[in-house]
């Protein structure tokens, strides 16, 4: 039966996906080169979901749809944090887009529905539902990135990624299946406790697990699942870098969460194993290679798998602070990524990608107020005090240390410090050196203003982190 | 008995016909043989009274997919000998590896969980039963919201689709008599003022 209280949890979704139906009839008729109804059309609708989303926040756990959708705090916080950095995803990328003179309206179409994807993939509680919401949620990251249809490298890049992707789908569909026919529930909390019931059948709920962590671990970036990052960031044109560096590490961070946590739970000693592993070998992977680059989107794509092993540290102390301090440490990710490639795309010009490392020469130079904006994101991916991406490491290593893996934090932590060489190179260079080209940045207004804004977020926010930590922590801590 | 001998047929064309298709060096007849094995899953689905799936994949997989997809291999010209080049290569580290995976999957899954007696055989429903109709209830009422996801991701595969493949009418060379009407002076011509050079 389908209820009326169902629909009105459902409305974010309902809304967005009409908002987006509509956004593409109109840009089918828009005759503007520019596509600028249909990028604030795109913004409007992501406005509105994010204040129905904040509007309908739930005073308790409430499940839709006979238990496959579930509205808690973790939910709201999520999905309104993720129709935030879109917003600010799609204002860098209009600013990209018209730069390059390749503005598509089918660009925030896809976008708008790849929210759709992470809204639906954040609020899943059942198997079925959390495979659709990420199919729905890759399929448009794959054709975005495949969109640039003159640019080699984009289809190369798309090209992997696809393939790539759909084996990871597989692999996640096959353990479901696995937990399914052992199981023979597909709502999270049955299994769960079908799970705790069942511990006969441990070597093969293990044996499913496995597969589900794979399709995770690809999905995040974790190594050895991570081959597809450095390619993708790299040949995608820095739009589109920019949308699947920030908000659907959110929506993967929540995968995980609903799969391990809510669905299985009591096989926490078995994920925390496999993902101890996993977490060592993407620090120290993503940190040692970064340092090679040359390029500034390679380089932050090997940035991001360090940082995803930071994330699963959180997700494998396995306590609900830990959940809360991973959670932390995913957002402000996505704020410190979308501001660095924000960076790149202010310095891009037509027809000049400028991804190179030497292009960010002399900045200071340049430009210097963009330049102490790099400069604090720099310092914050480093986990530099008193910006908010120290605060994320911060409360990650005291989860770990608190659960009894001191070691792990203590490698965690010499990682970080490897990192620091290639973010600090970046300040050095930007700097010390001298500019290579005067020619000015030209970027539109709105895109100064909202870089500025979210540079110096991670310096506000680091100032006073207690707020965004007890949002986590409400968010998580039942 | 009658159902058993059909079923083993059947599940022995299906093991047959998609081994082929992954073996045959003929891409056409590679495509064909997947024809086959759809039909062989429908007919094994028509035995578990599911006859609306069976008709539907019969239609779209083999009425359209395979259709188009053997137009698309007849129309590509695809030279499979590169593919190929590094097999023999490749073949005893792939050998080694998959049967490893065989075996450490098989100890897993074929143990005592998946037992036939463990799993109680689908019960036979009479003539009464409608399978279009149970599976249209459970769709628009209990599946019904993973049913329009998947609308959605129909949806974005269409667009996706059509925004990779369509040519922008820009991109052709046509005269735009509008335009050309509207240009004025200033567009065309650029007056530069100059010092007259010695003849």
């Amino acid at each position: 039966m389908i209820l009326q209280s169902d629909i009105v949890l459902l409305l974010p979704e309902i809304t967005l996906l009409s908002l987006a139906c509509a956004v593409l009839i109109i840009d089918t008729f828009s005759r503007d080169p520019l596509r600028n109804v249909t990028y604030l059309l795109g913004q409007l609708s992501l406005l509105i979901t994010a204040i129905l989303v904040i509007y309908l926040y739930p005073d308790e756990t409430t499940y839709a749809f006979g238990n496959s959708f579930v509205s808690d705090s973790m939910s709201t916080v999520l999905k309104a944090v993720i129709c935030v950095i879109t917003f600010v995803v799609f204002l860098y990328s209009h600013d990209y887009l018209k730069k390059h003179e390749w503005m598509k309206g089918e660009y925030f179409v896809l976008g708008l529905f790849a929210v759709l994807g992470m809204m639906v993939m954040v609020s899943a509680y059942s198997l079925l539902i959390v495979y659709l919401g990420l199919e729905l949620l890759s399929l448009s990251l794959y054709a975005m990135v495949a969109m640039h249809r003159e640019s080699q490298s984009a289809s190369e890049a798309a090209m992997k990624y696809f393939v790539l992707g759909s084996m990871a789908s597989g692999m996640l569909l096959y353990g479901i299946s696995i937990l399914y026919g052992v199981t023979g529930s597909l709502e999270l909390d049955a299994l769960a406790i079908q799970i705790s019931e069942h511990s006969e059948h441990g070597i093969l709920l293990v044996f499913g697990l496995v597969f589900v962590i794979v399709g995770i671990a690809f999905k995040l970036g974790a190594v050895p699942f991570h081959m597809w990052i450095p390619d993708v960031y790299q040949g995608a044109p820095t739009s589109v870098t920019l949308f699947i560096s920030s908000a659907p590490k959110i929506a993967a961070f929540a995968m995980a969460i609903r799969l391990l946590v809510n669905g299985m739970h009591p096989l926490l000693g078995d994920w925390q194993e496999i993902l101890i592993i996993l977490s060592v070998l993407s620090m120290a992977t993503g940190n040692i290679i970064a340092i090679s680059q040359s390029n500034i989107k390679r380089m932050l794509a090997y940035s991001t798998i360090a940082h995803i092993g930071f994330l699963l540290l959180g997700l494998l102390s396995g306590s609900q602070e830990g959940f809360a301090a991973a959670m932390f440490y995913v957002i402000t990710y996505a704020l410190m990524s979308t501001g660095a490639f924000g960076i790149v795309i202010l310095l891009s010009r037509r027809g000049f990608e400028s991804d190179n490392l030497d292009d960010i020469k002399g900045l200071a130079e340049r430009n210097p107020w963009f330049a102490f904006i790099m400069l604090i994101l720099m310092f914050s991916l480093t986990g530099a005090p008193p910006f908010l991406g120290f605060w994320a490491k911060w409360f990650v290593l005291k989860e770990v240390v608190a659960s009894g893996y001191v070691w792990l934090a203590a490698v965690a932590v010499l990682f970080a410090i490897i990192g620091a060489y290639y973010y600090i190179r970046i300040v050095k260079l930007m700097y010390f050196d001298k500019p290579e080209t005067m020619t000015a940045i030209k970027a539109s207004q709105q895109m100064r203003f909202a870089l500025s804004i979210n540079g110096l977020a991670l310096l506000i926010i680091g100032l006073m982190p207690g707020l965004l930590m007890s949002l986590c922590i409400t968010a998580l801590v039942q | 008995m009658f159902e058993q001998i059909i079923y083993y047929i059947f599940a022995g064309l299906l093991i047959f016909s998609a081994s082929m298709v992954i073996t045959v060096r003929n891409p056409v007849m590679a495509a064909l043989f997947l024809v086959l094995s759809f039909f062989s899953s429908a007919a094994i689905w028509l035995l578990l009274e599911a006859e609306f799936l069976a008709i539907a994949l019969v239609l779209v997989y083999v009425g359209a997919v395979m259709v188009l997809f053997l137009f698309v291999v007849m129309m590509l010209d695809v030279n499979l000998a590169p593919l190929r080049e590094g097999f023999a290569r490749y073949l005893p580290v792939g050998v080694t590896v998959a049967v490893l995976m065989m075996i450490a999957m098989g100890l897993v899954v074929s143990s005592s969980y998946f037992k036939s007696d463990e799993i109680s055989a689908p019960v036979t429903l009479g003539p009464g039963y409608s399978n279009t109709t149970e599976l249209g209830q459970a769709l628009y009422t209990d599946y019904l919201y993973p049913f329009e996801i998947a609308g959605a991701i129909l949806l974005v595969a269409i667009i996706a689709a059509i925004s990779l493949t369509t040519r922008k009418p820009r991109s052709t060379k046509a005269q735009q008599p509008a335009l050309q009407v509207q240009v004025r002076k200033e567009d065309r011509i650029k007056i530069i003022k100059m010092e007259a050079e010695k003849q």
